[in-house]
């Protein structure tokens, strides 16, 4: 089977987040990067269908050069083929990031054949616009589904089942492949790189295309930081003298 | 004034109650407010009541067994093409925001997800990034809006409205879409969800271990609610993801959240931050979690949850 995998460089927060002084992006000085926690799921998914089923693992994604670095992470934990579609590294809204990769991805078929699954995360961790996914499975026609938590590709019948996370449990959906499904964490526990993986990784051609396309009608003004919340902590005392105010709370919240 | 048109979210039939968030929000941008229901379900007195103006309910075959993406989508964006609404607005849920963004792709125009504040011609706004910790200030160009209003950011009032005008709308869905409808469901145990319990007991690293949930899992049994979890315990696989509170896991809004041993990155309080009380339990005075809480306890979860439970159950006798 082929694979496709999309992913975005992001940067990897801790407990608060910075704004550059020209509010335009977040400050990474002393932050690393990484691709957003969804997509993890999605390169193992690939990874794992790719040695049960056979065929190959493309991963893609669209931004700055320095994106090779995810694009490497990806190959080493087993995909094979990577692909940058390069910018200048400023934020591309949703719109026209859809229209680059759809494009790509009508490229790389016409070279190798269909993609019988691309996978997308859920929603970016930074922007979270929750809509290149359905753009581009719009643009190339496909069936596609969000939140997913579970794939079965049936080679036999041609279906992949997919279970989508609801409140309480999955919904079922059964789609001829090819497909595109936007996936969620918790699909699986993404396995750590080997020291073989890194060295493989070191190795492979990642072909760059130059990004082209034209942009929406969502422009980013700026970013800010949410207002900061009073934070009028009330102590309720320390360690286990504090059990019965703590009752008390839930006396007076009405919840015990 | 503009006119708007809100997309209604339902489990067929049972209408959301983030539908009511859309209709609150919609009411700040203007008075002539229509709304989509995909199927042949009867909620124009719901809808009604928190200021629809108009019903509109599609039908279509494809419509009235069970959701699909694209069906309810490509309905959204027929009846766009068809009724010219100014505005469309979405309750920001999963469901919402992938049925406006096969709407958007199906018209080729620009959705905005997420939104917190919107001005009046919603040709500029303020949109969540990060899961809510940092916000993006952004401009709208398009003929029609479309938009989905964060999730858990407004509370619901209901408004003084008569009932609303109910059309039927037939949209053309070719036979395809078929292929991305609910073919059928796997249920947890009935009883409380993460997502809808009143109270959420959670634990983090400092738990050490699946074991270290029990005492939680006590309390949470005796308060009616759920234990949830961080990110960095179902990444060691001590609980499974569906616990996970985060930006990645599960948004909760109980009345209290008891965060226990939990430090407060990111990735988790954006999960938490909708919850109603958030008491901290925590060793560290100055962890984020602490210094965000309503309320908090300074010590060692290990020693205080059981102590709580002892408290809880002597109370009861």
């Amino acid at each position: 089977m082929r694979v496709l995998v999309c992913v975005k460089r992001v940067p990897a927060p801790g407990a608060r987040i910075s704004i550059t002084a020209d509010e335009q992006s977040v400050d990474t000085t002393h932050l690393g990067f990484a691709m957003s926690p969804h997509e993890e799921c999605a390169v193992e998914e690939a990874v794992q269908m790719v040695e049960r089923h056979g065929g190959d693992a493309t991963v893609l994604t669209l931004g700055p050069a320095e994106a090779e670095e995810q694009l490497r992470y990806s190959a080493s934990l087993g995909v094979n083929n990577a692909v940058l579609l390069r910018t200048d590294g400023t934020a591309w809204d949703p719109q026209r990031t859809a229209r680059a990769i759809a494009g790509a991805v009508e490229t790389l078929e016409a070279a190798d054949g269909p993609f019988d699954l691309i996978l997308f995360g859920n929603e970016s961790a930074d922007s979270g616009g929750f809509q290149v996914g359905v753009r581009v499975a719009n643009k190339l026609d496909r069936p596609m589904v969000n939140a997913i938590k579970g794939i079965v590709p049936d080679f036999d019948s041609g279906l992949v089942t997919a279970k989508r996370d609801i409140d309480g449990g999955f919904e079922v959906y059964a789609m001829a492949m090819p497909a595109v499904l936007g996936v969620k964490e918790g699909l699986n526990l993404p396995r750590y790189p080997t020291m073989r993986g890194r060295l493989a990784s070191k190795k492979i051609d990642v072909t760059v295309i130059e990004a082209e396309a034209d942009a929406g009608g969502q422009a980013k003004i700026r970013l800010l930081s949410p207002p900061e919340q009073e934070s009028n902590t009330v102590r309720l005392g320390e360690g286990v003298a504090a059990a019965p105010a703590i009752v008390d709370l839930f006396e007076e919240l009405g919840v015990l | 004034m503009p006119e708007i048109l809100v997309l209604a979210e339902h489990d067929r039939g049972t209408l959301d109650g983030a539908t009511l968030e859309a209709l609150t929000f919609a009411r700040t941008l203007g008075s002539d407010i229509a709304v989509l229901v995909c199927g042949d379900f009867d909620l124009a007195a719901q809808l009604g009541e928190y200021g629809a103006t108009k019903v509109y309910v599609a039908e279509h075959d494809l419509l009235d067994s069970d959701f699909g993406p694209e069906a309810w989508g490509q309905t959204l964006a027929a009846l766009i093409e068809d009724s010219q609404p100014d505005i469309v607005i979405a309750c920001g849920t999963s469901k919402g925001n992938e049925v406006m963004a096969q709407a958007a792709a199906r018209l080729d125009v620009p959705f905005v997800a997420n939104c917190l504040q919107v001005e009046a011609d919603a040709e500029e706004m303020t949109r969540v990034q990060w899961g809510g910790s940092l916000l993006e200030r952004s401009t709208l160009d398009a003929e029609v809006k479309l938009i989905s209003l964060s999730h858990h950011s407004i509370d619901a009032l209901a408004a003084d409205a008569g009932s609303p005008e109910v059309e039927t709308f037939e949209p053309e869905l070719a036979e395809s879409l078929s292929r991305t409808v609910v073919v059928g469901r796997e249920m947890a145990e009935a009883g409380v969800t993460l997502a809808t319990a009143p109270v959420v007991v959670g634990g983090g690293r400092a738990t050490g271990g699946p074991d270290g949930f029990a005492p939680l899992e006590e309390l949470a049994a005796l308060l009616g609610g759920r234990v949830g979890c961080s990110r960095a315990v179902t990444n060691n696989g001590w609980r499974p993801h569906s616990d996970q509170v985060g930006q990645t896991g599960t948004r909760i809004a109980p009345e209290l959240y008891i965060a226990s041993g939990i430090s407060g990155a990111i990735q988790h309080w954006v999960g938490a931050m909708a919850s109603k009380n958030i008491l901290a339990i925590n060793t560290d005075p100055d962890a984020n979690m602490v210094v965000k809480a309503d309320y908090a306890v300074i010590g060692d979860m290990h020693e205080i949850i059981p102590a709580v439970v002892e408290e809880v159950k002597r109370r009861r006798g």
